[in-house]
């Protein structure tokens, strides 16, 4: 089967409490997992301040997967993410062999200090950490 | 004072311009990191050209489309005000 990489980020509206922020997440996974993705890498970045306001909130939830998956799959995670208004902006590329490489080293924290600024979540284990701290 | 058209003298000699992801082997420009992007940006959040940056072509455009991205992700500003 014919499968390319894929990465995708959204937000979500920072009204949410912290059970409700886990639901969607697990949600989009679901969406992923049952169409058959593989999922390679997930970030969770905590609340962040935005750069410019986005439906009147000056911050925001992001998340990031990263999976194998079917072409197809992209335009089913789309379309559930636009029905969904507790994202407020998603988006999903397509990674290079670069960005394969890039992405690896990434998750396993090999790129330098401003990577771990710009996102303090970095592993799993992390994760776990950002989300009981807030 | 000769009205001659004597060579000038310029005290900085022009300093040869270089694409530093050539330099420094980077192949990926990568969006989810703004404070690296913000190199490539004036002040205001416009994307700054290539007889400035230096970037060989092919990674100017790697990185003006990292940077939308960023835009559109709210990682970095359409327009700002004082980013620098």
């Amino acid at each position: 089967m014919f499968q390319n990489q894929y990465e995708t980020v959204f937000i979500l509206t920072p009204v949410l409490s912290d059970a409700q922020i886990k639901e969607a997440v697990e949600k989009f996974k679901k969406t992923l997992t049952d169409n058959g993705a593989e999922l390679v890498h997930e970030e969770h970045w905590g609340l962040r301040k935005l750069a410019y306001t986005i439906q009147h909130k000056n911050t925001g939830y992001y998340q990031l997967f990263q999976f194998k998956a079917t072409p197809a799959i992209v335009a089913t995670l789309e379309t559930d993410y636009k029905r969904d208004e507790r994202v407020m902006r998603y988006l999903t590329t397509k990674l290079d062999k670069y960005a394969i490489d890039y992405s690896e080293r990434r998750s396993k924290g090999l790129i330098g200090k401003k990577n771990v600024e710009s996102a303090p979540a970095g592993s799993k284990a992390e994760k776990v950490e950002a989300t009981t701290e807030e | 004072m000769s009205l001659v058209n004597d060579p000038v003298d310029r005290k900085d000699t022009a300093r040869k311009k270089y694409c530093r992801f050539k330099k420094a082997g980077i192949k990926y420009v990568d969006y989810k990191d703004p404070n690296f992007l913000l190199k490539f940006v004036n002040e205001q959040g416009k994307i700054l050209p290539r007889r400035l940056t230096g970037n060989s072509l092919k990674f100017q455009r790697k990185v003006s489309v990292a940077i939308k991205r960023a835009r559109h992700l709210a990682l970095m500003p359409f327009v700002a005000d004082g980013l620098k």
